[in-house]
């Protein structure tokens, strides 16, 4: 229901540079996913976007409106805290129905009480509405705290991490959960994780974040099919691009220093021989370990594979990525 | 010997620690019940030598306690017949009739209006100012912890010319106001030093998720910070009002009539002939109800404000 615009944000804590000059346009309901080892700036982004930090230089603007003065309460943002900050004195339904009660909204009793309701139940937390906040298991926690910010219907939906305690089955219903109703919500959303599934799945667009810079920003296929650098490719794919030297394989540009390798990048059974180290089966996958001129390689391979270690394979790279010295991107 | 032990206390060790306990706490409870026991003795039996442990209790005291009595002439106490209620029975036997009330429950008022007005104003004060000093970036904060912390770092009373001279030229001697203020400054700094550890302890990330939630700064501090602090906030106002109930050097310099708290007036109650330490005992016990009361009422806030765990750290 709005979109949200960083222009030129700079933020520091103290000596250390947490946003760096970041441009960021989120269009109007759209999903955007913010990559990012702790420290890049991932938090901060959240945190300036809400009003809670403000930035040294630069301007906010959520629905065209300049943010800057207007406290976190007048921006109509929901947020779910990575620490859940869930208010400890009271209890799961008088968690979620805070915000319903704010002056800003003053809902009637019985609004709130379906609304409440309709949340508990999509989170599965309908049993433990009458459980003080501080009785819950973490993934419980961190439920009532999605919820928190669920039950409100604001422009712009700011998420910490928000499935990081769950276990895998509720992540994997809460992450179309979560994406339903934001589609239905049409709000727009900003969202930090360090899980790639999430990014990929839900991402309309993902934004990699490097020491406080923006780096890329485009749709999550586009970041995993054209990096601009060695840090953004690292952000998505399992297992991990390898980096190697580009002078390892023919052909490279003059100007490349490091060749990027996907698992679909590698062509295996033509090409120059390579010895498998160590097989893993995931079951719907199974990984190789190479050895590859003394350098190490991960890739994938058909889950049914006869492989064993110690054996030699055949491997070619195929429309790679090249980066030059400071792991910028080659074309 | 290593430090510890592993193994079970045997039963008799536990007899002994048990004993060593049960001892030890009859000896620290026993001026209490001296006290109480006094209160109900008549004049002679208080003063007998030894100590009387088993005697008639008597209400003379409490009867001395809350009247003023004057000497009768026997033929004045033939005009008025016999005693018509039982404290006049007990007056009686001194040849003494009832005048009328005493003043102990006017300053014993004042206590209470004195103590809670102090200790109201003092963890008010102190809240809102931990609450600043614990949140905000706030100009020399270290220096101004300390120099609030400093005003405890003598004796109060040794100020009490200054503050008398100050309180004459005011007009604040020897009234309610005059002993509210006084009281509320001296624990101003035990309450902001005490207060800002507690509200320090609450993690942040509660006020501004209310923040978020659409709620003001103040709104977040009414509805989240004060219920988290209930603890701290009831344990001040014990340590606050304890000392402005039992204060006595300031009172004995401010206050001598309209403004009188208990502790300067029960030592007046003793009389001419010095005797009457019953009457004193039993002011001293009744002065002691209301602290205890408070306490007690506090005491389910002070077990139960443990609040770590829905916050992830």
């Amino acid at each position: 229901m709005a979109e949200v615009r960083l222009s030129g944000v700079t933020k520091s804590f103290g000596d250390t540079a947490a946003l760096r000059d970041v441009d960021l346009h989120v269009p109007d309901g759209a999903f955007v996913v913010l990559l990012g080892p702790t420290g890049a700036g991932k938090t901060t982004t959240l945190r300036i976007v809400s009003g809670l930090d403000h930035p040294d230089h630069g301007e906010v603007m959520i629905g065209g409106r300049a943010m800057k003065g207007v406290a976190p309460a007048l921006r109509n943002v929901a947020m779910v805290f990575q620490q859940y900050s869930l208010y400890p004195h009271l209890t799961v339904r008088e968690n979620l129905a805070f915000p319903l009660k704010s002056p800003l909204l003053r809902t009637p009793k019985d609004e709130i009480a379906r609304k409440v309701g309709k949340v508990a139940e999509i989170l599965r937390i309908s049993h433990k509405l009458d459980s003080r906040a501080t009785a819950l298991s973490g993934g419980e926690m961190q439920r009532v705290s999605i919820g928190r910010a669920l039950v409100r219907d604001p422009a712009v939906y700011l998420m910490d991490e928000p499935l990081s305690s769950l276990d895998a089955k509720l992540r994997a219903d809460l992450r179309i959960e979560l994406k339903n109703i934001q589609a239905k919500s049409g709000a727009s959303l900003i969202y930090v994780t360090h899980d790639q599934i999430e990014a990929m799945t839900m991402a309309t667009h993902v934004g990699v974040l490097d020491q406080g810079r923006l780096v890329q920003f485009g749709s999550p296929r586009e970041v995993y099919e054209n990096p601009v650098s060695i840090y953004a490719a690292s952000r998505l794919g399992q297992p991990r691009v390898n980096i190697l030297p580009a002078s390892l394989f023919g052909g490279a540009p003059a100007v490349a220093r490091h060749i990027g390798l996907r698992p679909e990048q590698i062509v295996q059974g033509e090409g120059e021989e390579a010895r498998v180290v160590r097989v893993e089966h995931l079951g719907d996958q199974t990984r190789l370990h190479i050895s590859f001129k003394a350098h190490d390689l991960v890739t994938v391979t058909d889950p049914h594979t006869r492989l064993r270690a110690g054996e030699v394979i055949h491997i070619r790279p195929e429309r790679p990525f090249y980066f030059d010295a400071a792991g910028a991107r080659v074309s | 010997m290593s430090g510890y032990s592993i193994s079970e206390p045997s039963a008799r060790q536990k007899w002994i620690a048990g004993a060593l306990v049960v001892g030890y706490a009859i000896l620290t409870v026993l001026p209490l019940i001296w006290i109480i026991a006094t209160g109900f003795k008549t004049p002679n039996d208080a003063i007998a030598y030894p100590p009387k442990v088993i005697f008639h209790p008597t209400l003379e005291g409490y009867v001395n306690l809350f009247t003023s009595r004057a000497r009768a002439t026997p033929d004045m106490l033939e005009k008025l017949g016999p005693p018509t209620t039982w404290y006049d029975t007990i007056v009686r036997q001194y040849d003494m009739i009832i005048t009328g009330p005493s003043r102990y429950g006017q300053r014993f008022l004042n206590s209470v209006i004195i103590g809670f007005g102090s200790t109201f104003l003092s963890v008010f004060l102190g809240t809102i100012a931990a609450y600043a000093f614990s949140r905000f970036k706030v100009p020399l904060k270290d220096d101004l912890m300390f120099f609030i912390l400093s005003t405890r770092m003598m004796p109060p009373i040794a100020v009490a010319i200054p503050i008398f001279l100050m309180y004459r030229a005011l007009g604040l001697n020897d009234t309610q106001l005059g002993m509210i203020l006084l009281y509320t400054a001296v624990n101003l700094s035990l309450s902001v030093w005490l207060l800002k550890g507690f509200i320090d302890e609450i993690p942040v990330e509660y006020e501004e998720a209310a923040l978020i939630d659409g709620y003001t700064r103040f709104q977040a501090f009414w509805k989240v910070v004060l219920p988290q602090a209930a603890t701290g906030i009831a344990s001040t106002s014990i340590f606050c009002l304890i000392f402005a109930w039992n204060e006595y050097a300031f009172a004995t310099l401010l206050t001598s009539g309209t403004a009188q708290t208990a502790p300067p007036f029960i030592p007046t109650i003793i009389g001419v002939a010095g005797k009457d330490w019953p009457a004193v005992a039993a002011g001293a016990t009744l002065f002691l109800i209301p602290v205890m009361v408070f306490t007690i009422l506090l005491r389910k806030h002070l077990l139960r404000g443990i609040t770590f765990g829905a916050v992830r750290k």
